[in-house]
């Protein structure tokens, strides 16, 4: 039962981490489209200001819990996936630093500099989790040993890359759609008017991973053997039909919500097609990572649970009052504010 | 080369530049905190400044600190995917709680720091920069009680193919690792206020903002002494736990090849490994060592010979990394008493004020070098006693892999450290004057003659 409880909270985390980091990659990958001049750019930058960092720790706490609740799955992972995780460490890394260093030295070209590791930075962790995810979801050619037979170039099959394509453009969304709500002006007329575009993307694009994800992963059986799971993509497709309608309003941060919701409907969806397996072997399914096979000790289990349930409220509460406070609109005032981005 | 020579290489070389970074956000954040609360309570605008100069200080460093620590985390799982499952079960827990309870709470509230000058009431914004001191910090229990248990393995039993917790009490009691907790924190204040008096006095040796850096100078020497002195009682007691549960690891930081009682500490030697012996040892101070280690003339200190050569760490640079350790630790008492005495009034030495700027590397190199000494004195073994490093890496990942990550580490990892430590000397050199309001900055000067400071 715990590892259940702990396989449930694993993809929530996940989940969460790309609803909150996702706005951030997505508004990194979208400033060379949206930005015309150092204004833009900067209002961009600010857009994610105050939230990218405690966003990014999601991905800390997913990766931690990974590591925490399932040991085996973690090191399968995370050793199997190397090259693919140092280049998104990497990224990381670039993006990270950007926000901090482009504004301290006062000249274009460090700007640029900065502009190009920020851009890089947001768009390749957006393609290589969607990579990574697809292919978790497809299975990845682990042994015996749970090491993975395959190379970093088989992971750029083309369920793979359509999951890569289809977490760009969810991302790249949902950040237009955050810059829709923190912007004025004609950037934020640009934002939504690529949201729009975006929109109709995201779902062809999902449609046709779905319809791929028939054919290249057994992810569907859990749906078929208990229909009633079908429930979970009702978050997306609820979610995405939302966020049209609060687009054409210009109902901003609805549409935010609402896309938010989408993206924790497709990692959920993938997720609990995936049960009990944490990661599914291609090659056999005796050597999957399953909650059977790479869970901690029940001892483990139960005290980070007692943390998970006193804690991620708390970080959610007040993470969530963040985005409230802050929430307001990026006026000219904010841009000379002296701490801004 | 092999995985497992560029996996260590490719730690270490991560770990060390993320811990660059680390100890100045352990206790600049409270000086920072402390100096806004000051503001607050006294409604002096030059501690507003203050907290303000030093807190973008403090930004430029955290900005490394939290991206190169994101590495790490993914490290366990790339390089040491055997380590991971092995001891996932207890380590794991260890960092998965770190980023809940410190992570979340550190990089939240230092974005609402940041931004929210204007935007919150003035106690909120302090209670802020307290919570993030308060993460720091909390983050650095939780890591060092992974670390320790690694060091002093206790709570576990070993099931089936790895190490399974049995009390998670006795992982969060582990006296080494309260020593290791301790001794850390300690440090890194005392890395801190020599970072505060450094830039303050090279400030002051020029005559710039002088009341505004005079009154850094005053917060910051208080806080040196006190944890410099700390240290050194403190590293005694942590000695005394490693000589308990680590014996090698001690025999190797001092080159004692000879197990005896009655060990003399010989204050100048040069380790010869190969022969098993010293090439030199001069100054004994007789039964030095046997006191030091476990507090009685008496006792026995087991010998490196003692030990299989297999299950003996790397001597020479266990060796110097202590001695360059110690030989720091003692010297900051004396620095930071000099400060001490002239807290006051640290314009009226000179020689002081050319000095402390340089002395700002010093404490740098101290927590690397021992950090040396606690992570190369416990080899073999990644966790004591228990798991060998050479049987902990990844069997699944190739020379070409880790060639490549090691390779791009040093790339990324020296550009950015050299931008940063750029970044932060300009800002520290251009001092607060410019960033803020006009005006402030002359009629504080005007006040500080005619007022005693507070601090």
């Amino acid at each position: 039962m715990l590892e259940i409880i702990w396989f449930v909270l694993w993809g929530v985390l996940w989940a969460v981490y790309f609803a909150l980091d996702g706005y951030d990659l997505g508004l990194g990958t979208l400033m060379p489209a949206l930005a015309k001049d150092e204004r833009d750019r900067r209002i961009i930058y600010n857009a994610a200001g105050p939230f990218w960092d405690g966003n990014q720790v999601w991905l800390l706490t997913a990766g931690g819990v990974t590591f925490a609740a399932f040991p085996g799955a973690y090191a399968a992972l995370f050793s199997g996936l190397y090259t693919a995780l140092m280049l998104l460490l990497f990224a990381l890394i670039l993006r990270g630093v950007s926000f901090e260093f482009r504004r301290k030295v006062d000249s274009v070209s460090w700007r640029k500099v900065w502009d190009v590791c920020h851009v890089l930075g947001s768009f390749l962790p957006a393609l290589l989790l969607g990579v990574a995810f697809a292919n978790i979801f497809k299975g990845i050619p682990f042994n015996a040993q749970g090491i993975n037979e395959g190379g970093l170039l088989d992971l750029l099959n083309p369920y793979g890359l359509a999951g890569g394509v289809l977490f760009v453009l969810m991302f790249s969304l949902h950040g237009a759609l955050w810059l829709g709500v923190k912007a004025e002006g004609p950037i934020a007329q640009r934002a939504e008017a690529m949201a729009e575009k975006l929109w109709m993307a995201v779902v062809v694009m999902l449609v046709l991973f779905l319809l791929m994800t028939i054919f290249f992963t057994k992810l569907f059986a859990n749906y078929l053997a208990n229909p009633l799971l079908f429930v979970i993509l009702l978050l997306p497709v609820i979610g995405l039909i939302q966020v049209r309608m609060a687009l054409g309003k210009r109902a901003m941060l609805k549409a935010w919500a609402n896309s938010a919701a989408a993206i924790v409907g497709v990692t959920l969806f993938g997720v609990i097609g995936l049960f009990p397996a944490l990661l599914p072997s291609s090659l056999d399914v005796a050597y999957s990572l399953t909650i059977a096979n790479s869970a901690s000790s029940p001892l483990t289990l139960k005290i980070m649970l007692g943390v998970a349930l006193v804690f991620v409220p708390l970080v959610i509460a007040y993470q969530a009052w963040v985005h409230v406070r802050f929430g307001h609109k990026i006026t000219d005032a904010d841009l000379d504010y002296e701490e801004a981005y | 080369m092999d995985v497992l020579l560029l996996s260590r290489l490719q730690f270490a070389f991560t770990t060390f530049v993320h811990f660059i970074f680390v100890p100045l956000t352990l206790g600049l954040s409270l000086l920072v905190a402390y100096m806004e609360t000051k503001y607050l309570r006294t409604g002096e605008e030059v501690y507003k400044r203050m907290a303000k100069f030093w807190g973008k200080l403090f930004l430029i460093n955290f900005a490394l600190g939290v991206v190169s620590g994101i590495a790490l985390e993914f490290q366990f799982g790339t390089n040491w995917s055997r380590y991971s499952a092995y001891v996932g079960d207890i380590f794991g827990s260890l960092l998965a709680i770190e980023a809940t309870l410190a992570f979340f709470l550190e990089s939240t509230f230092l974005a609402v720091w940041i931004f929210g000058w204007n935007r919150i009431s003035p106690k909120l914004h302090n209670a802020s920069i307290w919570l993030v001191a308060l993460a720091a910090n909390i983050s650095a229990f939780w890591i060092l009680m992974a670390n320790g248990w690694m060091q002093n393995p206790v709570g576990y039993v070993l099931r089936g193919d790895r190490a399974e917790l049995e009390s998670f009490t006795a992982l969060i009691t582990n006296p080494f690792a309260w020593q290791q907790f301790l001794h850390t924190l300690s440090a890194a204040y005392v890395l801190s206020g020599f970072f505060v008096l450094g830039i303050s006095a090279w400030h002051l040796a020029r005559g710039n903002q002088v009341d505004f850096f005079k009154r850094s100078f005053r917060i910051a020497a208080p806080f040196t002494i006190f944890f410099a002195l700390a240290i050194v009682v403190q590293g005694h007691l942590h000695g005394n736990e490693v000589a308990k549960t680590q014996p090698a690891k001690v025999a190797a930081m001092e080159s004692h090849w000879e197990t005896m009682t009655r060990a003399p500490l010989y204050l100048f030697v040069i380790p010869d490994p190969a022969k098993e012996r010293n090439l030199v040892e001069l100054l004994p101070i007789p039964g030095g060592l046997s006191l030091l280690a476990f507090n009685s003339l008496e006792s026995e200190v087991r010998g490196l010979k003692d030990f299989p050569p297999e299950d003996r760490p790397p001597v020479s640079l266990t060796f110097f990394s202590f001695r360059g350790m110690v030989a720091l630790g003692l010297l900051f008492p004396l620095l930071a008493a000099w400060v001490w005495l002239r807290r006051k009034d640290p314009l009226s030495s000179p020689a002081m004020l050319r000095l402390l700027p340089w002395v700002i590397p010093l404490p740098y190199i101290a927590i690397q070098l021992g950090w040396i000494v606690a992570e190369v004195g416990r080899q073999p073994w990644i966790v004591h006693g228990i798991m060998r490093t050479e049987d902990a890496f990844s069997p699944g990942v190739s020379v070409g892999q880790v060639g490549f990550s090691l390779f791009m580490f040093a790339l990324i990892y020296t550009l950015l450290v050299a931008v940063d430590i750029y970044l932060l000397a300009s800002h520290a050199k251009k001092g607060p004057g410019s960033t803020d309001n006009k005006g402030i900055s002359h009629k504080d000067s005007v006040a500080v003659e005619s007022k005693p400071s507070l601090a």
